[in-house]
Parts: structure tokens; sequence; C-alpha cells
């Protein structure tokens, strides 16, 4: 007896003792929250909060990725305990929601007949699923079953509709589908999305620089929703007032409606909302995510700058925007004159944008005012660049720089300071005035000019209409505005009086021979076609390209790579990483002249790479990405079944009243019309649609 | 050599832990739904039953036999097999992380697993010798591996059958496992 008792001591102090040894021997340093934060959960290993135990729980709650309500079972009291313990507040962790991202359903066309197992599991082991959608839902409810809380229901129209109320964001049902369709994210997983080739996308989503959920938004309207439909595009673009009114919708061009008759007016929905939202009088409040602390140098606050401030700023990062002129916007506020997009409008959401909590300092130049190195010692942990594409090229004829010459840019953003009280002088306006080039910024210096009361306006281009990059509307609006055209016209010098002032314009024409690169056919003069007009004030605008000065007054930004066009390099475009790791860029200053939506859209993909090295992350393009792709078997020759029904029209001032001032010339559609236009859509998944939409 | 092959085969076939022995049946059902657990388990018992396996027959046959107190065998084989998976697992964190996580939450849940347990009183009942306990317990562990991996793939099989109400789930997994037990019992000639 007194043996086996020494024996068994024995043998528990010799485990107990290796034991000993061998925890610090093989210590491996964790949080000591880790082990009191476990302590504090359940400790039933039941894996509901979608982690492997609760000691894995304990770790992601410590670490900050899980909010200290993981676990499931344990309810409110202890997760104040562990949000007390953590020094976190509990009603500002982000909480995690389940999102279905299948709205097909019974409309999807079944591949088979199917009378297995009411189960989606078994179904997807039976080639891939009944119905002909790959990823779309199968309906047989997994997900219902999964729910613990009862917050999953499958919806009249065969797939599951999520209750946001009950939902804890456990994360069963995303377990449960095979089908990848059930997604439990945070806000922030959602707004550090990009379109990956295996999702449920419409054709104009995909199409999207800034890749906005347009189906779900009209859907929004549709059904009355107008603050979800704001928050939906939201996810996406800060700026949807601004895009409302000067974007060019390339999604239009992709509506799958398109294919059979007039597109459905996706911007004026757009608009619409964004509107409603500005004449409500009241802001829809935007979510972020808890603090991190982490600092974020945003230089240029125009669209790209705006775009990734605010995306940095949901995520829970403190951003500041550095920004050379007086107020933010950018080539959206210095450019795009008034008539198009009002500065009062512009201001209103530009204040939405910075009352999240973005700091903003105007009147300094990169460059001048401050450089890389004065941000680095301030102690900023990473840098944006977005500073656009702010300089004119020139024409390279004799006599461009006589007085009464002006570069677009420049004319543009010195009358816009100048129109906004910001200082400047009164640019002196010809009679007989002309303009070089094709492009949005020639058109909207004749459109600035037929308002500033010049009696002839012409535009000068040396291809044809068809070739004008400008956007069509623009194009139309000026035409309808009284503004002359030579095409195929090439200048060749300008002629200055003997006050140095610019008298007469001579150029050569052209005539259309084999296509370029770019596929447009090229322009060849005709020889001895010279031709003179006069003129007494000159526009050129043939495009501009980022002014990358600062980059050659400071030492250590030799390393920060630039291409041939000067726009800022990046190893790739999908990460938009500079060659100096912690510089990152997007907008005009990375593509060169393009688009505020492809602006913003690069400001978001920016802001995702920008939040990922502030975590320590791997930086790299998202997988399955669709950038500047479509999925294939989306893209569809013809659409059945459709029932014809006609483009809203977009309400505007009459041309008599509006040329003589400053006035918005498009309107927003009523109510009532965006009601009806809404229900034109077709509600569009990668194959299926709503074959009955009015 | 032949003597070997012979205990190989009929550790993991004929005696088969789960099927012939009907050892360690919680992780069998517990463990068999998804192909990707199945594997994982069955990798943490290899690994942790050739330890226990070795280490209790040294503990046995070195401590217990000379101080003639074979009767605590029970008791001390447990406190030593629980002491080395929390061993194992400590080493494993600290120098092979890759190999932890992959384990994951299956090391702690063999702590208080009957078939490694079995197959080390086993191993001593038999009186095996040294090399042979450790072959014992490694071909136990393979047939413990075979058993759950194939009855795992039945299992997400058995998914697209159709199963009456009251017989789904684990009810359908006991009846299959017992036929499956049955087959096994074919290859009691073998030896
Ligand atoms: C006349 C005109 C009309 C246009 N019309 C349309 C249209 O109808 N639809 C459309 O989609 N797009 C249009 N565009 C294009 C669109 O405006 C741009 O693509 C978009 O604004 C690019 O955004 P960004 O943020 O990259 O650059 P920008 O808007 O150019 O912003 C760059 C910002 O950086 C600041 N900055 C520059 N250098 C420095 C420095 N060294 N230090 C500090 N700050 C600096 C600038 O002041 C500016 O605020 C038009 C462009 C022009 C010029
Ligand atoms: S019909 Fe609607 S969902 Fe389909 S492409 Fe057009 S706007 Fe997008």
């Amino acid at each position: 007896m007194f043996e086996a008792i020494l024996a068994m001591l024995g043998l528990g102090a010799a485990c107990g003792s290796i034991l000993g040894i061998a925890s610090r021997v093989f210590y491996v340093y964790e949080d000591p929250r880790i082990a009191e934060v476990e302590s504090l959960l359940s400790g039933a290993n039941c894996g509901g909060c979608g982690y492997t135990g609760c000691s894995a729980a304990a770790a992601a709650a410590v670490s900050g990725s899980a909010p200290p309500s993981v676990c499931v079972v344990a309810g409110f009291e202890t997760a104040m305990e562990v949000g007390q313990l953590l020094g976190v507040d509990v009603g500002s962790a982000e909480p995690r929601l389940s999102f279905n991202e299948c709205d097909g359903g019974h409309r999807a066309a079944d591949k088979y007949y199917y009378i297995g197992v009411n189960s989606c599991k078994a179904l997807t082991a039976m080639y891939g699923g009944k119905r002909e959608c790959s990823i779309g839902c199968l309906g047989q409810g997994d997900c219902v079953k999964a729910c613990s809380f009862d917050a999953i229901h499958m919806g009249p129209d065969g797939y599951p509709v999520v209750d946001g109320n009950k939902c804890v964001g456990c994360g069963a049902c995303e377990t449960a589908c095979p089908k990848d369709i059930l997604h439990v994210q945070t806000t922030s997983d959602r707004l550090l999305h990009f379109n990956r080739d295996i999702d449920a996308l419409s054709p104009c989503a995909q199409t999207c620089p800034a890749e906005i959920d347009i189906a779900r938004y009209i859907t929004q309207i549709r059904e009355g929703d107008y603050e979800g439909a704001v928050q939906t595009i939201r996810e996406r673009n800060p700026l949807l007032l601004t895009c409302g009114r000067v974007c060019p919708h390339p999604c239009e061009s992709y509506c799958r409606r398109g294919i059979e008759e007039d597109p459905v007016s996706i911007n004026q929905l757009k608009r619409f909302v964004a509107d409603l939202e500005m004449n409500s009088g009241r802001r829809y409040p935007i979510k972020c995510a808890p603090n991190t602390g982490k600092r974020i140098a945003v230089i240029g606050g125009g669209p790209a700058g705006l775009s990734c401030a605010f995306f940095l700023r949901r995520l829970g990062h403190d951003v500041t925007i550095f920004e050379m002129m007086p107020k933010l916007g950018g080539m959206v506020r210095y450019g795009i004159p008034e008539y198009r997009l009002p500065k009062e409008t512009l201001q209103w959401e530009i204040d939405g944008i910075l009352n999240l909590g973005i700091e903003c300092i105007t009147n300094v130049k990169l460059g001048e005012d401050f450089d890389i190195q004065s941000l680095a010692d301030a102690r900023f942990d990473a840098i944006f660049l977005g500073v656009g594409a702010w300089k004119d090229y020139s024409l390279r004829v004799d006599g461009e720089d006589l007085k009464g010459c002006f570069t677009g840019i420049d004319f543009l953003s010195r009358f816009a300071t100048h129109q906004q009280g910001d200082g400047g002088t009164d640019i002196p306006i010809g009679r007989r005035c002309a303009v070089i080039g094709g492009g949005n910024t020639a058109i909207d210096c004749v459109r600035t000019l037929i308002r500033l009361g010049a009696e002839e306006v012409s535009i000068i281009y040396r291809r044809t209409r068809n070739e004008m990059p400008a956007n069509e509307v623009e194009i139309v609006a000026a035409e309808e505005e009284g503004v002359k055209f030579a095409f195929l016209a090439a200048p060749v010098q300008v002629i200055g009086d003997e006050n140095g002032h610019v008298k007469q314009l001579e150029y050569l024409k052209m005539e259309l021979g084999e296509p370029d690169a770019s596929g447009r056919r090229r322009p060849v003069p005709i020889e001895g076609s010279e031709t003179l007009v006069d003129i007494d004030m000159l526009v050129t605008a043939i495009g501009q390209g980022p002014d990358v000065s600062f980059r050659d007054k400071e030492k250590d930004l030799e390393a920060l790579n630039i291409t041939r066009w000067n726009t800022i390099d990046a190893d790739n475009e999908e990460t938009l990483q500079s060659s100096i790791p912690y510089i990152f860029s997007a907008g005009d200053a990375f593509t060169g002249a393009s688009l505020v939506i492809e602006a913003i859209g690069g400001g978001r993909r920016a802001a995702r790479s920008i939040h990922q090295y502030l975590s320590g992350d791997e930086i790299k393009p998202v997988d399955h990405s669709l950038y500047k792709r479509h999925i294939p078997e989306s893209l569809f020759e013809q659409v059945d079944g459709l029932q014809n029904s006609e483009r809203a029209k977009m309400p505007e001032l009459p041309v008599a009243e509006r040329i003589k001032t400053f006035e918005e010339v498009d309107l927003v559609l009523s109510e009532e019309t965006a009601r009806k236009e809404s229900k034109r859509c077709l509600n569009c998944c990668r194959l299926c649609y709503n074959q009955d939409a009015a | 050599m032949d003597e070997y092959i012979v205990l190989i085969v009929s550790c993991i076939f004929v005696n088969n832990i789960l099927l012939a022995q009907f050892l360690g049946n919680c992780p069998f059902f517990g463990t068999s739904k998804k192909m990707e657990t199945a594997v994982g388990m069955s990798m943490a018992v290899i690994f942790v039953l050739v330890l226990a396996g070795v280490i209790t027959w040294v503990v046995y046959n070195f401590m217990l036999v000379p101080l003639n107190l074979t009767y605590l065998r029970t008791i001390a084989f447990i406190l030593v097999i629980a002491s080395l998976v929390q061993f194992v697992e400590m080493f494993l964190k600290k120098s092979i992380p890759a190999l932890y996580a992959g384990l994951g939450i299956f090391l702690p849940l063999i702590t208080t697993n009957c078939a490694v347990f079995g197959a080390c009183v086993i191993n001593i009942d038999k009186e095996y010798s040294f090399m042979k306990a450790l072959v014992a317990s490694f071909s136990f562990a393979v047939g413990f591996g075979l058993a759950l991996i194939l009855f795992a793939g039945l299992r997400e099989r058995i998914l697209l059958a159709r199963v009456p109400g009251p017989l789904q789930d684990t009810s359908i997994a006991l009846v299959a496992a017992g036929i499956i037990s049955l087959t096994f019992f074919a290859f009691r000639g073998m030896v």
C-alpha cells in the first residue's frame, strides 16, 4: 500500500516536473489576457462563434479580430466583462452580420429534376447542384437549419432572407452553405471587398470602376428604401452627388436591358437618391470601425484622395488630408464648372466626409510647403499620393505664349478660384474664342466661355466628332448651346498683333488615314490647306499629365519610380503600392487623366492595400480578381422575354435660359419617374434576371 | 520478419482498434462527418499513439514490474498519457508551429481517448517486446486512421442517400459502422 502511494507520487512528481521544465523550455509568449478572457467565456467549446474552441475565440478577441461579444453562448454580461478587460467599448466593436449575396432563387433555371434529401450539401455533391447557375442558392435551407437563433428563413422567392435584428453573426450559416453565398461580415469586411469572378454580380456592377452593387441599390429604390440605397452606394463611393451628375456611366453600356433597348438610367437613379438625402436635411449615419490609432497622410484632396481618406477612416484609421488649393475637391471643384456640378452641392458632400473625423490642411503644396520627410517626422504610418493630373500639355507651336492664350486646366481652375471668391484676378474674355482639343476639358472651356459672354466660340479638333473623347452628352449640350466645331484641323501657329496679343490662328486641314495603336484612324495633313481664322482668345486643352515636380525637390524621393507619362509607377496596378513601400497612389496621378469614378475606385483599392500594410499583412491583389474583366457567362447576346419600356428622360434647363447663367443644367428625376425607372431594372445576376420587370 | 508482418496485418485489420475492439468510438463518430477533420484526427492519433505505446511500455517494464506494482497500471498509464499529450502540445507549439496548427484541437481531444489507452494496455497484456510494442502501436494507429477515413468517406456519401427521418445522422452512422465492422470480421481467417 505504502509503496503504491509512494510510486504514484513519484510518477506524478516526475511527470509534473518534466511538464514544468517543458513549459519553460518550450515557452511561447502568449498575451496573458488570452487566458483571462478564456476564463470568462462559456467553456463549452461549441464552435458557435466560428472559432475552433474557446481559446481560439479568446485569442481572436484579444487580437481585436473578434468583438468582445464573440461568444454566442455567454450573453451580454460576459461581453461587458471581456470588453472591460480588453479596454474596448462593447458597443463600438464592429458587429458581424450575415449577408446573402444571391437573390436569384426560383428564377434561376433548373438543370435536372432532383428528388434526393433536402440538403444543399447533398445536392451540391451531385454535379454542383440542380441549378444552371454555378454559384447560386440551391434553396434547400441548410443555413436555416444551421442557425440556432432563428435569424434566417427561406423567403418566398426561394432564397434565404436574414433577419438583421436576430442575427448574432455566429457564422453557422456561412459554414453550412456549400455554395459560399452567405457571408458573415463586419462593415469593414464589406468595405474591403472587391469583385471576384466567383461572386454573384450583375453585368453593370462588374463594369463600374468603383464596383458599386448597382442591382442592389436599384432594388432598394424600387422598394422605397432610399436610405438603404444610399448606404449601398456609400459602401463603394463617397461622392454620389458628384458622380450622379458628372459620371459618364460606363455601367450603362453593359446594362443587360441595353442589349434589346435603352439601358436603365442607372446614374440618374443614383443622383435621385443622393439628392434626396441632401434635400432631406438629415445626413444618413455612416458606420466606422473602432479606432486603430494608425495615422495616414493623404496628399491631394481630389476624388481619389477623398475616397481613400473616407474608406481608411471607416476602417478606423486617423487620416489627414494635405491639399494645395484653398478648398478640397480637386478637378471636380476646379475643373468641372458650376453649371454641371454646383459648388454648394460638392461642399455638402465633402463636409459629410470630413464629418467622420478626417482632418484637412489646405493651401499647402507637397514639394514647397512640406515634403515626405516632414510627414515621416510627424509620425504618419503611410502616405497616399493622389495629386491628380494638373499639368497641361503644350501645343508646341509658335506663338502659344502670346497674350490672350491660355491652357485648359489653368483657365478653368483660375476662373473657378476667382468665381468662388478665393482670390485671383478676373480673366479678360475675348469676343471670338477658339479652344483646341476634343476632351472634357475642351468642352468645359467652350461652355464656360459661352456663359461668360463670348460671341463666337469654336472647337478646333484634329480628328472627327466620332473620335472625340469627351462625354457624348457634353458634346450634344455644347452643340445645342451654339458652339462651332472645326474638325480635322491641326494648328500650326498662333499669330499675334503688334502688342503681342493673339490675332489669328493658322491650321492645316487633315484627312483620316490608317488606324493607329489606339484603333482610331490617324489624321494626316493635306498639303497646302493652311487656313487662317481671326480670334482674340485661345485656350489649348489637348490633355494633361501629373505634375511630379515635388520629386526633384527631395532626395529620398528619387526612389519613387514614375512612368514615361509622368504617372506614379506601381508594381501591381491592383495593389497600388509604389516603389517606396509606405507610399500608395491612385486616381489621375496613377492612371493619367481619367474619370472621377475611376479615381474613387482606385482610392478604395489603395485604402485596402494601406489597411493591409498597417495590419502587417502581406499586400496582395484580390484572389479571383475581376479587375477590368467581365465574367464571360454573364455577357449575353440577346435577352429573351423583355417587355419594352421607355427610359426616363432627364429633365434639363432650356438652352436659351442656361447659356446666360452658371445655373445647373441637368435636373433631378421626380420620385415617381425614378420609381418607374427602377422597375425597368432586371435585377440581373450572372445568369438569371427578372424576366417580368416592367 | 514474418512475425512482424503478421503483427502489422493483425493490428491494422484483424484486430482493428475501432471496428474489432470497439475502442475510441467517440472520435469515430464525432470527427467522421468531414473528410478533412477525419484526416487531421488520424494524423494526431498516429503521432500520439506511437509515443504513448513506447513510453507506457517503458514505464510498465522498468518501473511497475520491478516494484511489483502492476496493479497500478491503469492509473499510471492515464497519468503518463495525459502528461505526454500536454508535453507534445507544448513541444509542437514551440518547435513545429505548422504541425501544431494543423493538428489543432485534435491533440487535447486525444488526452482522453480510450483507443490510445486501450492499445497501450493490449501491448502489455500480449507481453510484446519493445520493438513489437512500437510496431503494434503504430499499426493500431494506422488501423484507426484507416477506419476513420473510410468511414468519413462513407458518411459524405450517405448524405446523398434518401435516409428515413428517424434514422438520419448518427443513427444511420451507427448502422453503417456495424456493417463495416461485420465486414472486418472477414479478416479473422487471415491470421
Ligand atoms: C475639365 C475637366 C472635366 C472633367 N469632367 C469629367 C466628367 O464629366 N466626368 C468624369 O468622370 N470625370 C471628369 N473629369 C476627370 C476627373 O475630374 C478626374 O479624373 C478626377 O478628378 C481625378 O481625381 P484625382 O483625385 O485623381 O485628381 P484631382 O481631382 O486632380 O485631385 C488632385 C488633388 O491634389 C491636389 N494636389 C496636386 N498637387 C499637389 C501637391 N503637390 N501638394 C498638395 N496637393 C496637390 C490638387 O489640388 C487636387 O486637389 C474631368 C476633368 C477635367 C479636367
Ligand atoms: S437591368 Fe439592372 S441589374 Fe441588369 S445590367 Fe441593367 S441596371 Fe444592371
